[in-house]
């Protein structure tokens, strides 16, 4: 045998250490939040949104989404009765500043605000090669930005075109359900600011969240309920024509 | 042990993989943050540097906390379910510190419009006025109070120039 007093002294305290790295990790603690008792979700009510953009607006200052790019924005669709499935859309500059007005009457309009679904099983998490973008363990899908190489995977794998490249930290940016409000108490920024309640953020593990009248007594749907993403915006008044 | 007498560049072999082993749990241990995999195949340390981001807008409680005479008037007209900043902007700064930052008040003749300028678009249920025809260049507060907008509702249009000092 090869291996000599004076080599196992050096292998072993060599080992400690790297067994001390391996084990590590400790909980972080959080004061007053609980993740374990809370799954987020958000309701969109489209008969009440009217278009006014200041949940874009909000989003933006809250978050410093730079000019250009969303994290939420809103869509105005014009349906008209012979072209059921081929709607306008229109979203100039996702809605921040409003739309313009609409003069013709014929066929139905409504706004469709849009954001990150919040995923439970999430397309854009399951790609990412590195570990940087996840779904906490209170539903929320966040992204890493430390530790993001930029691949843009996840950009390509979300079916709602909810993330982007910053253009600056050049790493995936997209909405965070305002993690560092709603973990304070506080609803998200496009919540606050929405004018007609057509926005409400929905704690759906609390008993108390009026979200679950809501659920039991009104048809709601989610976006591409057929890709099975487990999407927790809730739409109540969904168009079939909408994307 | 005459059988293991030529066997020693075998161990030695061995012993590079043992040591090839080790420097790379090492290096991993360095490498790999510590709460990469406490929650899922992720930093878990992120959750809470996330949480960490400071807040702008302050939320209405906070408004209410002092300004409980607005929220008074409020309550009682159409705009009850309107939050303050929807309205007012972030304001979380001057909540933190009234002394020092003092909010702008918004111009009611770009604010008001833009919910309430009448389009085909809208549900036809919320109020919506042209614009040009309805005002013709006059203030919105002249005649309304933002904060009980129906005209000849209780508050009145001073409550709207009074608000907080």
């Amino acid at each position: 045998m090869n291996i000599s007093r004076r080599h196992l002294l050096i292998l072993l305290p060599a080992a400690a250490v790297a067994w001390k790295y391996v084990e590590a990790g400790t909980p972080e603690a959080s004061p007053n939040y609980n993740k374990s008792e809370h799954w987020w979700g958000m309701l969109i009510n489209i008969p009440k949104c009217i278009g006014c953009g200041n949940c874009v607006r909000a989003c933006a200052t809250e978050n410093d989404v730079p000019d250009g790019y969303f994290r939420t924005w809103v869509e105005r669709y014009h349906v008209t009765d012979t072209n059921l499935t081929n709607p306008e859309v229109i979203s100039p500059d996702g809605g921040k500043e409003g739309f313009p007005v609409a003069q013709e009457d014929a066929g139905k309009y409504f706004f469709v605000p849009k954001m990150c679904n919040h995923c439970s099983d999430s397309p854009c998490t399951q790609v990412c090669p590195v570990g940087a973008t996840f779904v906490t363990p209170d539903g929320v899908v966040l992204v890493d930005q430390t530790y993001c190489l930029g691949c843009a995977y996840c950009v390509q794998a979300c079916p709602y075109g909810c993330r982007y490249l910053h253009p600056t930290k050049h790493v995936a940016d997209k909405c965070t359900l305002c993690y560092h409000r709603i973990t304070k108490g506080l609803t998200t920024a496009c919540c606050e600011a929405c004018p007609t309640g057509a926005r409400q953020l929905a704690d759906l593990k609390n008993p108390n969240d009026p979200i679950h009248e809501f659920l039991k007594t009104h048809p709601v749907e989610v976006l591409k309920p057929q890709m099975a993403t487990g999407a927790k915006a809730y739409y109540f008044g969904l168009d079939g024509s909408v994307r | 042990m005459s059988g293991l007498k030529d066997a020693g560049h075998l161990f030695r072999f061995a012993g590079l993989f043992v040591v090839a082993f080790l420097v790379f749990l090492l290096v991993r241990g360095f490498v790999v943050p510590k709460t990469f995999g406490q929650y899922g195949h992720y930093r878990a340390a992120a959750i809470g540097e996330i949480a960490a981001h400071p807040v702008k807008f302050a939320g209405h409680q906070a408004c209410e906390d002092c300004h409980s005479d607005i929220a008074d008037t409020k309550t009682k007209g159409a705009h009850a379910h309107v939050n303050c900043e929807a309205c007012h902007g972030a304001l979380a700064a001057h909540a933190d510190d009234p002394a020092s930052v003092t909010p702008v008040k918004p111009d009611t003749l770009v604010l008001c419009v833009r919910c309430h300028t009448a389009s085909a678009a809208k549900p036809k249920g919320f109020p919506q006025v042209d614009p040009a025809e309805h005002m013709g260049g006059v203030p919105c507060q002249t005649c309304h109070n933002p904060h009980a907008p129906a005209i000849g509702s209780d508050a009145g249009a001073s409550a709207a120039k009074g608000g907080a000092k």
